[in-house]
Parts: structure tokens; sequence; C-alpha cells
């Protein structure tokens, strides 16, 4: 009963956006549904597989830019472009994933984080192809079997369903098999290696998937702005999102689309206050790490658990 | 290839027979000259050992021996200076740890190292699909394999631990999680089974528990066991090897290991 | 020839600056192993800190205190107050440093405003000198040889003293350190002071080559990461012999390739990456 209010409730918040008229709420949802997809494909990594990236950014980026440089540039056609962008970012992860994947932990962190600075380097200094710190611009939306998305409304409803795709997919991942697999890698990689997995590759797999929905919210990304230049790529960006999946709840399905909301929340209220998103961004940082390093979404559920008095329910989740 | 991938659900016929009559020559586990050192500091020296389809072998050995470093070689967890393991003839040597799972090798630790925020059901599903195809399945709910389902609770029942199925590890005794460790090796149908100090730690009703649940496994699994504790483990025994300083001492039957005057050294100083 | 010369040294001061950066930056990571991502903004805020000293009429040797000092204490606050607050979380401390590097970005910018400034160089190093037919600039000189004179300090610091010793025994094994009575919490601040104090150092010193401007802090951090991973954390002779690859190969591919000067400096990890056997920090450590 209650948990079909609640589905209702979330149904109604979600396809709120596409009828209300308000075009400035409506646009902070798309931004919210992106910021969501990027956030849940990194949750992978973090939450599941226990790998912290500070360079998840370059998907995104690696997609955006490709998207936009083949229409603009290389004159292709829309959805074609989508797609080659997506395959171009996953291969990207393709080739960076065993580089990062020497390494776990603090190492991997490193690593992430300059290979994240060479693709900044490359979209910052390569004028040819990336236009440089002005960025590539002149793009248009799509209008996919004459469906016009320029409109906040309709790009709403694109979004909408393209978050849909990606959170089905990414709650089927960590209930199965194969999610299972990737959880004992974080928790006891020794022993699951021992049990007969091949633990390397469950952590390679993960890499390229979470750069497939990384690179996907790169293509909305770049339709949604009409326009990228290197910030997309820098290492504010990658903790932007790290920061969404770790206040909302790293290895919880709902906690990096929570955290969206409250980073995509923050970063418009701010910058209609004060310019300093910057700091905003490193205080927050610095206050959910050493206060609420479970999160926001566990943190909730332990306080509901705690004030209906019900027995914790055997959690296979947890950061 | 004599070794196939096993078949999901299907049990496999021991290598020993594969070969076609030659049962009696192709030992389950074969050690040549296996050497590895830390830093320069020798843990295992030169070990070279055979053990024969069904035996049940046991290891001996003081603190430092090499006991447990050689189980890390054997498994693949730590890479040899030197020297080569065959699994039933095959030369797993160069194998990754999760090959030779599939290759019928499993193990349990001295330490335990199970998935300890998950249920008892969980972990034992985990080692189910450790040698099963599906592992990699990204799509299918975990919780709709009523047949992975099933095979954990029977193997839970066998170690006589199906009421406590879906209780999360930590909150379980260490002797249900001795059990479970057992259970986890069984779930993989090995034909060799490590068992690293499987009664550390237990207490006297446990230990008869566990000796039970040992002696039931049946001799299609070859077992190597590292324990200390001499009345259980030389019960046990069909050999026993003993090591010293990274070394095999001593290797033979009961009567022969116990009447040898360098063990005698070692254990009681004589 | 003269271009090579020339370019050597820019490589070889380069590298020098290099080495003030990451060798408290692999210091710290040896002995705490916390990847402090505040190092770049400890590098600019110094030279920030520098160049208001300069403007308010002081000398450049003054400068350089101030900027060291200043970070120092700022390093040894951070330390305190939030590090040993997250004592054993080691990812969590990674994350505070760079949710700081942020704040403390964000606030130079609010007060040296978004020009890029160069920090004047001193009068005494004004010029150049003249050898084998070619002009060099005496402040480069000047900063090589105050890096080799900083590593060869620091060697001795490591080499020969008490404090030394402990930080060594602390890179090898800390638990072993801690069961010997080294006081562990102490040193932990003293080598952050130490590692942010050179980082701000070199921020003054490079002003006059560099400039100070913001974003100077997230193009400083990787080439950190880069010498720590190249050099082995905690080691100051590898700090040194990678920050003067880098410093080299930086220099010559901004002269030769300049639209991909940034990437080639990657290159020299991936390939230590790839190389190393075992990974570089063990894989499943923790």
């Amino acid at each position: 009963m209650k948990r079909a209010a609640l589905l209702a409730l979330a149904l109604a918040v979600l396809v709120a956006p596409a009828i209300l008229p308000w075009d400035f709420y409506v646009n902070i949802a798309t931004q919210v549904l992106i910021a969501a997809i990027f956030a849940l494909s990194l949750n992978l990594l973090v939450g599941y597989g226990g790998l912290i990236s500070l360079g998840h950014g370059a998907f995104l980026g690696a997609s955006a830019y490709a998207v936009i440089f083949l229409t603009t540039r290389a004159g292709m056609a829309q959805l074609p472009a989508a797609a080659c962008a997506v395959v171009f970012a996953t291969f990207l992860a393709a080739l960076f994933g065993p580089i990062a994947l020497r390494a776990s932990g603090l190492g991997f962190l490193m690593i992430t984080l300059a290979l994240g600075q060479i693709m900044w380097g490359v979209a910052y200094r390569w004028v040819e192809v990336t236009g440089g710190d002005n960025g590539l611009s002149g793009f248009t939306r799509p209008q996919p079997f004459g469906l016009d998305l320029s409109s906040p409304h309709a790009f709403y409803v694109l979004a909408l369903l393209v978050f849909g795709c990606s959170f089905a997919f990414i709650a089927l991942l960590v209930h199965s098999p194969f999610g299972a697999g990737l959880r004992g890698v974080r928790d006891q990689p020794r022993r699951l290696r021992a049990l007969g997995f091949d633990t390397w590759l469950i952590r390679y797999a993960a890499f390229v998937i979470a750069a497939f929905w990384a690179a996907v919210a790169g293509v909305l990304w770049a339709y949604y702005n009409q326009f990228v230049s290197p910030h997309v790529l820098s290492l504010t960006n990658s903790a932007e999102v790290l920061l969404m999946v770790i206040a909302g709840g790293a290895g919880t399905l709902f906690g990096p689309v929570a955290g969206a909301v409250i980073v995509v929340l923050l970063k418009n209220v701010a910058s209609a206050y004060v310019t300093r998103w910057m700091m905003l961004l490193g205080i927050v940082f610095v206050v959910i790490v050493v206060f609420m390093p479970e999160g926001l979404v566990p943190g909730l559920a332990r306080l509901r658990r705690r004030s209906t008095g019900g027995v914790a329910r055997p959690r296979t989740e947890g950061a | 290839m004599t070794d196939g991938p096993r078949l999901p659900d299907g049990g496999r016929v021991t290598a020993g027979r594969d070969a076609a009559g030659t049962s009696a020559v192709t030992a389950a586990l074969e050690i040549e000259g296996l050497s590895k050192s830390f830093g320069g500091l020798p843990a295992v020296r030169g070990v070279t050992l055979q053990i024969a389809p069904g035996e049940r072998r046991l290891l001996l050995g003081p603190n430092g021996a090499g006991k447990t470093t050689l189980f890390n070689l054997i498994t693949g967890d730590i890479h040899a200076d030197s020297g080569i393991v065959r699994l039933g003839g095959r030369d797993i040597s160069r194998l990754r740890p999760h090959r030779r799972a599939h290759l019928g090798l499993a193990r349990t630790y001295q330490v335990i190292t199970l998935f300890s925020s998950d249920t008892l059901l969980h972990n034992l599903t985990l080692s189910l699909l450790g040698v099963s195809a599906s592992r990699w399945n990204p799509l299918l709910p975990l919780s709709r394999r009523d047949d992975l389902r099933e095979r954990a609770l029977a193997l839970l029942e066998r170690v006589g631990l199906s009421q406590v199925a879906e209780r999360k590890l930590s909150e379980t005794s260490y002797g249900e999680q001795r059990r479970l460790e057992i259970a986890m090796a069984l779930a993989q149908e090995p034909r060799v089974l490590l068992l690293d100090e499987p009664f550390a730690g237990l207490s006297r009703e446990e230990r008869r528990d566990m000796q039970q649940e040992l002696s039931r496994i049946p001799r299609e699994v070859t077992m190597v066991m590292i324990e200390h504790d001499l009345d259980v483990a030389l019960s046990f025994a069909d050999r026993i090897a003993v090591l010293h300083q990274g070394q095999v001492l001593v290797e033979g039957t009961r009567t022969e290991v116990v009447a040898d005057a360098r063990v005698q050294e070692i254990y009681l100083g004589a | 020839m003269r271009f090579w010369l020339v370019q050597s040294l820019n490589g070889l001061a380069l590298g020098g600056l290099l080495f003030l950066l990451s060798s408290g930056f692999s210091l710290i990571f040896g002995l705490m192993r916390v990847a402090n991502l505040t190092h770049g903004a400890y590098f600019m805020l110094g030279a920030y800190v520098g160049l208001s000293v300069l403007e308010a009429g002081h000398g450049f040797f003054a400068a350089v205190v101030a900027g060291a000092l200043a970070i120092a204490v700022l390093g040894g606050i951070i330390e305190r107050v939030l590090l040993r607050r997250l004592a054993g979380r080691t990812l969590a401390q990674v994350l505070v440093t760079l949710g700081i590097a942020f704040i403390i970005s964000d606030s130079t910018l609010l007060v040296w405003s978004g020009d890029p400034m160069p920090l004047p160089v001193p009068a005494a190093l004004q010029g150049g000198v003249r050898a084998f037919g070619v002009f060099f600039p005496k402040y480069r000189l000047a900063v090589v040889i105050i890096a080799v004179v900083a590593a060869v300090l620091l060697l001795l610091l490591l080499e020969r003293t008490r404090i030394g010793a402990m930080i060594r025994a602390g890179v090898d094994d800390m638990d072993m350190a801690r069961a010997l009575g080294i006081p562990v919490p102490r040193l932990f601040t003293a080598v952050f002071c130490l590692g942010a104090a050179l980082a701000g150092m070199g921020g003054v010193l490079g002003g006059p080559i560099l400039s100070v401007y913001p974003g100077l802090d997230m193009d400083m951090l990787p080439l950190a990461l880069i010498v720590l991973i190249l050099g082995g954390a905690g080691s100051i002779g590898g700090a040194f012999a990678a920050s003067m690859v880098i410093g080299f190969l930086y220099t010559f591919g901004q002269v030769l390739f300049p639209s991909l000067a940034y990437v080639i400096l990657f290159l020299p990890m991936v390939v230590a990456i790839a190389l190393k056997p075992k990974g570089l920090f063990s894989a499943d450590a923790a």
C-alpha cells in the first residue's frame, strides 16, 4: 500500500516536468536526469565494484565532443553520429581499462585522475579538432523521425526515456549473477578468485559498461547544451559526479539519483545567489566525506528502520 | 584437452579415470620442486609431493614451515619462483587462480575470508556461480535462479546449516562459518580439496561435527589438510608429509612418520 | 645546437620546480598512504603568497620564505584538523584533500582575481651568463641549483638524522614503526608540513618562469602524480630523476609538438604502469 503510494509519487514527479509550463524547471529536471544517468554509471564502479574513479568525466566528455564534432565538422547525420560517439567513448574505456586496472584502491584513483587529465589536455591543446579553449558550438538537437526536440518539454521526455533504460539496465545488472560477482570483487577479491571468478575481467567489464552509460549521458549532455568545451573534461566535473554518488549513497540503486538531484539543485540554486560554485562543491565534498560517509539514501533508510522498529533486513547492498 | 570445462550441473569424471585405465599412475595432485622466497627469505624450498586420487593427506609442521604458502602456490594466489604443479596430470603452474578452480581445485582458508555482509545462502550461491558459465549473465536476476537456490539449500542442509540459510554471515557463529567454508568448497565439486586448519578455533563438539562432515566426503575427492590438532588429524590421514623450514622433512604413513626421529625432535624437542 | 642547450636548461629548471612540488607529494604518499590532491593548490597558493609579499615591497628571498612558511602552516592545520580525524580511512582522506583543493582554488580566484601574473625575477638574478657561445638565463640556473641543494638536503635529512630514520622506518613498514615506539602522529604532521613547505616554495620559485594563474593548481597536480608513479613512493632519488625526465619531456614536447605536449607527458606513466610486473600499488591492496 505504502509502496504503491511511493511509486505513484515517484511517477508523478517524473512525469510532471513533461506537462508543467515552466521552462526553467523543466530544464533543471532534464539536467538532473542527465546527471543521474552519469552518476548511475559511476556507481557501478564506485559502489558495486569498490573502484573510486576520478576520471569518469573523460567518457562523458569524449562522447560529447565526438557527437558534436561528427555532426558539425564531419557532416555526419545525427543518429549515426550519436551512435559513433558512444562507441568511440566506450572504445576509449576499453583502452584505458587495462592501464587503470593495474591497480585498485588509491592507485586506481590516481591513474584514472591522470588519464582524465590527458583527455582534458587533448581537448585544451588540440585546437584544430577540439576548438581548444573555445570548444565546439553550432550544434543543434536532432529531429529523429520528424520529432522536434528543441522544446524543453520534448527533450525532457527523451531524457526521461533514456534515463529509464539506463536505470532498468543497471538495476538488472546489480541483481544479476554478474552483479553478485562484482560486489564479491569489491569485498573479497582473493576469495572470489579462488571460487572461479576472473576478478580482473569482471572489473574490466564493469569499467567498460560504466563508460558506455557515461557516453550515453554525454550525448544527451551535448544535445542539451548544444556546445562543448574542455570544462566538461575537467577534474571538477569528475569530482562532481563522484560527489553525487557518495552524497546519495554508493552501492545503492537510488543513491546516485538522489545525489544527482542534490548536486544539480545546489548548483542551480547556488549560482542564482553566489558565483562560487567550486568553493561550495569543495565544502560539500569535505562535509559529506567527514560527516556522512555512507551517503544520504542508506542514512535515511537506517533512520526509517529505526523509527518503524522493523528488523533490519539482510542488506546485500552497501558501500 | 582431457579436462574440458565442467557442465554447470553435472558431476565430472575424475582425471585418474579419464586417462584410460592408467588411474594408478596419474596423481590427483603433483608438486615438483616448488620454491618461493619473500624478499630473499625462502618460505618454500623445492617441495615435491605426489598425492594419489582419493588420498587423504595431512601436512604437518611447526608455524612458519611454509604450509599455507604451499597452499597459496598450489591455488595460484601467489606465483612460485620455480617448480611445477600438476592437477590430474595437467600442468597448471601458469594458470590463473580462477582457471585452477574450474579444473577442480577448491580450498578453505585458515582465516575466514567470506562475504560477511551477505547471507549464508548468498555466499554459497557465489560458490556455485564461480564454476557456472552463468556467472557472466548481467541481466537475469539471481533471485530467479531457483536451481542455484535449491542446490545451495541442499548443501546447507548437508552441513546442518539450513535453519540459518537466510542469516547474515556476520550474525553467525565461528563454527557455523567454518562449516559454511566446507560447504562452499564442496559446492564446486572439486577433485582436489585443500583444507587449511579446518579445526582451528572450534569447540570440542564442533570438532566432532567437522570430523563427521569431512569423513562423509566421498573418495572421489582428494583431500590435503593442514592441521595442528594431531588427535583429529591423524585419524583423517592416509599419508602424512612433515614440512620444516620450507622443505619436506619426512613423508610416509602415520606410523612411519610418528616413529621418525627427526619428527620427534621438532615436535618434542628431544 | 644552441636550441638544444637552451631548451635543456629550461627542461632542467622545470624539472627542478617539479622536484620541489613532488618530493613532498611522494614523501607524504610513501609515509601516510595519502595521495594529497591539495598539493597542486599548495604550489599555486605559495606563488600567490609570494606575489603579495613582493607587491608589499619585500625582497624575493622574503617572498620564498613567506610562501614556504604560509603553506607549511596551512598544511599542518589541514593534517591536524581534518586528515587526522579520518585516520585509517585513506580514501576518505584523499577525497577530503580534493575538496580542499577546490576551496583553495576558488579562494585564490576571489583574492587575486583571474589574470595570469608573472612574478618578477629578482634583481641579482636578472640577465644571463655566457657559456659555449650560448646565453643562459641566470634565474633558471639558480632554480636548478636550488633544486639540487634541496634534494641533497632532503637526502641528508632522511639518511643522516634521527627524524629521517623514523620517516624511513614509517615508509618501509608503518606497523613496525609504531611497534618501535615512533611517535607516528607527530611524524605525520612534520612530514605533511615539510611537503607543503616544499610545494609552497616551489610555487614562489616557479612564479617568474610559469607565472601564477587560476588553474595552475590543476596543471601541476597531474605532474606530481606522474612523478610519483615514475619515481616510486617515498623515494627522493626517484622523485628527482622522474622530475627531470618529465621536465625535459614537457619542455621539448612543448617546442616540438605544441598541441600534443601535454599528452606526451603521460606516455612514460603509461609505460611504467604497463611494465611494472605486479602493477603499481599491488592490485587488491586493502
